[in-house]
C-alpha cells in the first residue's frame, strides 16, 4: 500500500467537491494541476468517480415490487384509485 | 407529449380540500422514490415499507401544517428519512442523531488504498457479489453519512434539499458526503484489489 505524501492528504477533503465540479476555481486548478503530477491522486479521483456511478447504477436498479404498491393503497384506503 | 390531467403539477390547494384522487397522484408519483430512500436507510425490505406506509399516513395528517416554504418533495423526503431514522434506533437500539459533530476526520488519517481497479471490466465491476459488497459498505456507514450519500448522490437532491431534509447545514451536507463516499471508495478498493491481486 502506498502511502500518499503529506500534500496528497491535504487534497482529499476538497475531492469529493472536486468531482462534483463544485470546486471555487483556484482550488479546483491546484487539484488539476496536482494529479497531472500525482499518479496516486489520479487514481483516488478516477476510483471515486467510478464508485460514486457504481452505486448509483445499482440503486437505480431497485424496483418498488406491485404488491408494496397495492397494500399502501390499501392502508391509504386509496384501493379504488390505484391504476 | 400531451398534457393531460396526470402532467399536471400536484395541486397544493386540492390535497387541502382532501381531494382523495389528488393524493392518490401525490402517493403514485413520490412512493418508490420513498421506498427507495427508505430501503437504503434501513438496510432491508419489510422495514422499508413500514416506513413507506408511514410516511404517507404523516403526510396525510400534516397536511394542514405544510407551510409550503419548502416543496413538497422536500417537505415528504423529510418525513421518510425521519421515519426511516426512527426505524434504525427502534430496531439497533442505536443513537442515531443527525447532529453528530464532523471534527471526527480519523477516516480521512487512514494510508489510502491506491490501487486502479477503474479499468477492470464493466461485468467485473457490476457483478451480483460486487454490487453486494457495495451494498454491504452503504449499509455499515453510519446512518448520519449514510442519509447524506443516500439522498444527495442516490436520490439526486441537491445539496440544498438535502441540507433542509436533514435540517443541517450545507457545509455539513458537503463535508459528510466526502467522508462517506471516501469510506465508500476505500471499502471497493479493499476488495478489487484482494478480489483482483491488483499491484498498488
Ligand atoms: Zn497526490
Amino acid at each position: 500500500m502506498t502511502q500518499p505524501k503529506p500534500s496528497c492528504h491535504e487534497l482529499i477533503s476538497s475531492l469529493s467537491d472536486f468531482v462534483n465540479g463544485e470546486l471555487e476555481a483556484e482550488l479546483c486548478a491546484k487539484i488539476e494541476s496536482h494529479i497531472a503530477e500525482c499518479p496516486n491522486c489520479r487514481i483516488v479521483v478516477d476510483t471515486l468517480r467510478k464508485t460514486i456511478t457504481l452505486y448509483q447504477q445499482t440503486s437505480a436498479q431497485t424496483e418498488m415490487p406491485n404488491e408494496v404498491r397495492s397494500r399502501l393503497f390499501k392502508r391509504l384506503e386509496l384501493e379504488d384509485l390505484l391504476k | 407529449m400531451i398534457n393531460t390531467k396526470e402532467n399536471r403539477p400536484i395541486s397544493l390547494e386540492a390535497l387541502r380540500n382532501g381531494d382523495r384522487a389528488e393524493f392518490a397522484r401525490l402517493v403514485e408519483q413520490y412512493d418508490t422514490f420513498v421506498y427507495r430512500l427508505a430501503l437504503r436507510i434501513v438496510g432491508n425490505p419489510q422495514d422499508a415499507e413500514d416506513v413507506l406506509q408511514e410516511t404517507f399516513i404523516k403526510a396525510l395528517k400534516h397536511l394542514p401544517d405544510f407551510d409550503g416554504r419548502s416543496s413538497l418533495s422536500t417537505w415528504l423526503y423529510r418525513i421518510a428519512t425521519n421515519e426511516a431514522l426512527m426505524v434504525l434506533r427502534k430496531d439497533k437500539g442505536a443513537i442515531v442523531s443527525l447532529d453528530d459533530p464532523d471534527d471526527n476526520s480519523d477516516d480521512e488519517q487512514e494510508p489510502l488504498e491506491v490501487v486502479d481497479w477503474c479499468c477492470l471490466p464493466e461485468e467485473t465491476l457490476m457483478s451480483a457479489e460486487a454490487k453486494e459488497y457495495l451494498d454491504k459498505a452503504i449499509s455499515e456507514l453510519p446512518a448520519t453519512l449514510r442519509v447524506v450519500v443516500v439522498l444527495r448522490d442516490i436520490q439526486g437532491l441537491s445539496t440544498r434539499e438535502t441540507s433542509e431534509v436533514l435540517n443541517i447545514s450545507e457545509m455539513a451536507v458537503k463535508t459528510r458526503l466526502s467522508r462517506a463516499r471516501l469510506q465508500l471508495r476505500q471499502s471497493l478498493s479493499s476488495y478489487f484489489s484482494h478480489q483482483f491481486g491488483l499491484e498498488n
